[in-house]
């Protein structure tokens, strides 16, 4: 009977102890907000496009950190759902077409000699990327635009492009070497065959 | 000769370096344009100082290096800027970058340029300087600034020089060829070095394949000074790698992620010792340099001394191609180098070989089999990778793990790719695996960067918002405080009249009590029901509750009036005064219709009348003095007064009717009626006398105050003819009249008369008063006249140009201009008329 009580009091004890000892660093070691939001905000292209249907990128971390869907996206593409998927421990999936296509960089063009100045595009802009004033002509700083495409829409008179980001020497990539898609020698003439079905 | 250890790994490809060294080095002909690329290796891109159409000598400074890490372009040789554009360049893309384009003139004159003479004399910096400014940049590799190599001494403790002479990648000679024919300015060259960095001691690093270029060196360092060794290390490629030929020379590694320098040891190439000797020594800046060309495609392969910018076309040329045999283009050793599609493409600072291949010298890459893992590749990995593991990463692009797996410290020397059994293009996945992860950062640094630029902008437009809003906020404070300013003479009334009205509503409830009280002991009498002596006490107690409510309000009343008095705030006492007189009359009412019924609570009335006789002359005491403190004030409100007099008088006659009626009917209380009469009499006394006071002190003060006096004058006037309608009408209506009544009106139509020839006579008086101060003060008519008609042209014009205008801003101040004419006209013509005999 009292090797019971004994152990019950030893439970009991040690359950007081690491009782304060949990409540003291939940105290001290007290991290504000939730540190997930951040991670996911960090992974996600910062367009500000709202394309996912979030005003932003944060909204939207904190939105797939609440459970939405990590295929959101379209800006990010394919190698962000991955990199969510790989961060949050869930099944990378494909990019929903409901939220747009994935595409190619792009940057915005202001046609200038058309602009008439109406800054509409300035305060459309979320990373304040276009340069201008009143009755000036703007312009778009390129370095700094995510090409999130938000200023397409205000412009009065039409006068903003998307264009593609152009190759140079300094963003050009290697392209990957051409896979061969067998796995073994006798698989090459199959493999081919595939290659050719797929062109 | 010291020690010289091993790295891991490594090749022996075939050396095909013969071909190269049989002839010395050469000169090309001068081609007719140079392409100088703007970029030539990592870093920024220079920016052109010269024209299109500019004339340029040889040296000529044509670009100045932007940033820290960017290097100087000088004109190769003199000519004409042809234009400044894209232009295919030495580039594994094969895309066009802008090149500064020079149409060659053939003279080779040179532009001003001289050594720096002594340069142990100079300061260091000064030294780094000038090397900078003549464009020195790494010629082994990646084209490195050679300056910003040379500052490194600053801040690390430099005890070895390298000097890499190991040119480890067949088919390449260039150095070879350098060290054979210019060991002396290569020597040259390390002693500035020597001289900057100040190292213990100096290495050069030479294969053994270079017995000629070894033996040369020998015999020109032969008694120096300097503490310098020339260590011959065992050919096998890469050898000529920074860190594989670091680790031969001083079997230290280079920590993965660092740079020699960190490990105390600088490495420079040979042909950039040359390039720094001829900087410092002759002033020439770095403006060509030796290149090999060679390959089965060419007849006579040989070394060239290029000038930068030289078309790889007019190199071929110079060695004879044969343009049937070319199959490849080879830009740089078969190993590292790169294939190149344009034969335009120009020679740059880093451009140690061009390979014109043969078909069978460089066959097209067999087809990529899969990977056996037999393990070779890692064998001659002169990193000590897994070349097998980073294959896999890259290929499945799991390009984290090719990071974790150290990718970024494979130098792409493509040893593996060379032993691989199943020709996988090895090094060409790590090239893709490498600038995918590139790409991804810089991705990554845009995005923080954006992230940045976003939460800046939102926060901005937050901060806007709340200052809106703090300017909003004190906008309206403002408004508020400008109206609490306007409100500042009554200031005193405000501060009051909450608690006048409660004080009054308390009165008024007191009052209500009390009637209750009373009707209610009324009843009880009647009925004669109830307790009436308590009731009786109930009807005491409201009595008193009801005489201290008014006391309170009469004691907040007269407080209210004295400053009142000296702000003329008469409206309110006037108020106060006419509900008192309601008051009264509703109670003489009452008295006189229960007079004539002859009810027995006549007493009652009468204490009620007398109460409310009281208020009334409570109040218009009090507006009396108010008007008379305001009176001698000089801001005499004679009309204010002329009602008071007059409300007084018919307050008189109506008591006076009163009095009569209650005469003839021969009633009670007619003593009362007679007294209060009488008091009335004395009131209207006084308010006649006030007003006439008044009068008088504004008659007196009209030649002093114009604008106050034809305000009186028009009163007076007014009153003068409403007086004689009035009269008129009372004998007319007298004519209608019998007996008593007729009486009677001829008696108040007396009293009408008498009054209006009062007022008659006093506005007479102020007519003559006026006139007389016109004529004292010597006004001239003629000039008022003049001066008004002005006034009224000015009105007319501005009221034109009004209407005309149509901007609000000119509209507005044209109206504050219009409201000023018309004030100043008004008043011109009403002196005018003052002034005017009537």
């Amino acid at each position: 009977m009292t090797t019971v009580i004994s152990a019950i009091l030893i439970l009991f004890g040690l359950a007081v102890v690491f009782g304060i000892i949990l409540g003291y660093a939940s105290v001290r070691f007290r991290v504000e907000g939730n540190p997930i939001v951040d991670q996911i905000d960090g992974l996600l292209p910062q367009t500000q496009c709202g394309q996912c249907g979030y005003p932003g990128c944060r909204p939207y971390a904190e939105a797939i950190a609440n459970g939405d869907a990590i295929n959101k996206c379209p800006p990010g593409g394919q190698s962000t759902i991955e990199a969510l998927a790989d961060l949050l421990d869930v099944e990378a999936i494909p990019l929903d077409d409901e939220h747009g296509q994935e595409q190619a960089k792009m940057v915005a063009y202001i046609r200038e000699d058309e602009c008439i100045g109406c800054t509409k595009c300035i305060q459309a802009c979320p990373v304040d990327a276009i340069l201008g004033a009143a009755k000036q002509m703007h312009t778009v700083i390129t370095d700094e635009c995510t090409g999130c495409d938000l200023c397409v829409e205000p412009c009065p008179v039409d006068c903003i492009d998307m264009i593609p980001v152009e190759t140079t020497i300094a963003n050009w990539k290697w392209p990957s070497p051409t896979e061969s898609p067998s796995l073994i020698a006798t698989d090459r003439g199959r493999g081919q065959v595939q290659q050719q079905e797929a062109v | 000769m010291g020690k010289v250890f091993a790295f891991h790994g490594g090749i022996h490809p075939p050396e095909n370096k013969k071909q190269s060294t049989r002839q010395p080095i050469g000169r090309v002909p001068l081609p007719r344009m140079l392409y100088v690329p703007l970029q030539q290796h990592i870093g920024m891109a220079a920016s052109p100082l010269v024209e299109v159409g500019e004339k340029v000598l040889k040296g000529q400074l044509i670009a100045e290096p932007v940033g820290r890490i960017s290097a100087a372009l000088h004109a190769p040789t003199s000519g004409t800027i042809r234009s400044i554009g894209p232009h295919p360049v030495p580039h594994a893309s094969g895309l066009d970058s802008d090149c500064i384009c020079i149409e060659t003139d053939g003279e080779e004159r040179w532009a001003e340029h001289q050594g720096l003479g002594d340069y142990t004399q100079l300061e260091r910096s000064q030294v780094i300087e000038h090397i900078r400014q003549c464009g020195i940049a790494g010629m082994g590799g990646a084209g490195f600034p050679t300056d910003v190599k040379l500052h490194l001494g600053d801040d690390h403790i430099v005890n070895t020089l390298i000097i890499n002479a190991a040119e480890c990648e067949p088919y390449i000679t260039a150095d070879d060829m350098l060290m054979r024919e210019r060991a002396e300015e290569i020597l040259g060259g390390i002693r500035v070095l020597n001289y900057l960095l100040k190292p213990s001691h100096i290495m050069i690093g030479i294969e053994d394949n270079k017995a000629h270029a070894i033996h040369t060196l020998e015999k020109v360092l032969k008694g120096c000074e300097l503490n310098l060794d020339i260590r011959v290390v065992p050919t096998k490629y890469p050898s000529g790698g920074e860190r594989q030929l670091i680790k031969l020379l001083t079997d230290i590694e280079v920590p993965s992620g660092k740079i020699p320098a960190d490990i105390g040891i600088v490495c420079q190439n040979v042909g950039t010792m040359s390039a720094v000797y001829r900087a410092v020594h002759k002033g020439e800046p770095l403006i060509s340099r030796v290149v090999t060309v060679t390959g089965d495609a060419v007849a006579q392969p040989q070394n060239f001394d290029t000038l930068i910018g030289t078309p790889f076309a007019d190199l071929l040329d110079a060695a004879h191609v044969y343009e049937n045999k070319l199959y490849r283009l080879v830009m740089g050793g078969p190993m590292m180098g790169v294939t190149v599609e344009h034969d335009q493409i120009p020679v740059i600072k880093t451009t140690n070989c061009i390979i014109a291949a043969s078909q069978d010298e460089m066959p097209p890459a067999q087809q990529e089999q899969p990977c056996i893992r037999c393990g070779m590749c890692e064998q001659v990995c002169p990193a000590e990778l897994l070349p097998q593991q980073l294959y896999w990463f890259a290929k499945g692009k799991e390009f984290d793990k090719a990071k974790h797996h150290n990718l970024f410290d494979c130098i792409e020397c493509g040893a593996c790719a060379y032993v691989c059994p199943s020709s996988i293009p090895l090094v060409q996945y790590y090239r893709f695996a490498k600038s995918e992860i590139r790409t991804e950062e810089a991705e990554q640094r845009k995005a923080d960067h954006a992230r940045q630029r976003f939460e800046a902008r939102q926060a901005r437009l937050e901060r806007e918002k709340e200052e809106k809003e703090a300017r909003r906020k004190a906008r309206a404070e403002e408004a508020a405080k400008a109206q609490k300013a306007r409100k500042t003479p009554e200031a005193e009334a405000t501060a009051q009249a909450p608690d006048l009205a409660s004080l009054k509503t308390a009165a008024a409830v007191a009052r209500t009590k009390l009637k209750k009280a009373q009707k209610a002991l009324d009843a009880a009498r009647e009925s004669g029901e109830g307790d009436i002596s308590e009731l009786e006490a109930a009807v005491a107690t409201a009595q008193a509750n009801a005489d201290k409510a008014q006391q309170a309000l009469e004691q907040a009343d007269t407080a209210a009036a004295k400053p009142a008095a000296a702000e003329v705030d008469t409206k309110q006492l006037k108020t106060a005064a006419a509900v008192a007189r309601t008051k009264l009359k509703k109670a003489q009412k009452a008295l006189d219709a229960a007079r004539e019924s002859g009810e027995v609570d006549l007493a009652t009335l009468e204490a009620d009348v007398n109460t409310a006789q009281a208020a009334a002359d409570k109040a218009q005491q009090a507006l009396e003095q108010a008007q008379a403190g305001a009176a001698p004030a000089g801001d005499a409100d004679v009309k204010q007064l002329k009602t008071a007099a007059a409300v007084a008088r018919t307050k008189l006659k109506k008591a006076r009717d009163a009095l009569k009626n209650a005469e003839s009917k021969g009633l009670d209380g007619l003593d009362k009626l007679r007294a209060t009469v009488e008091a009335l009499e004395t009131k209207a006394d006084a308010a006649d006398k006030a007003y006439q006071n008044a009068e008088k002190a504004a008659g007196g003060s009209a030649p002093g105050e114009p604008k106050a006096a034809p305000v009186d004058m028009k009163a007076l006037k007014q009153q003068v003819s409403i007086m004689r309608t009035k009269l008129k009408k009372a004998e007319a209506a007298l004519e209608g009249l019998e007996g008593e009544e007729r009486t009677q009106a001829e008696q108040a139509l007396q009293e009408l008369r008498q009054r209006h020839e009062e007022a008659d006579k006093a506005f007479k008086a102020a007519e003559q008063a006026q006139i007389d101060a016109a004529a004292a003060k010597g006004v001239d008519l003629k000039q008022l006249k003049i001066d008004a008609a002005m006034a009224r042209a000015a009105v007319t014009k501005l009221e034109r140009s009004l209407s005309k205008t149509e901007e609000a801003d000119a509209r507005a101040s044209l109206e504050s201009e219009l409201v000023a004419a018309k004030r100043k006209a008004d008043a011109l013509n009403e002196t005018l008329k003052q002034h005017e005999p009537a």
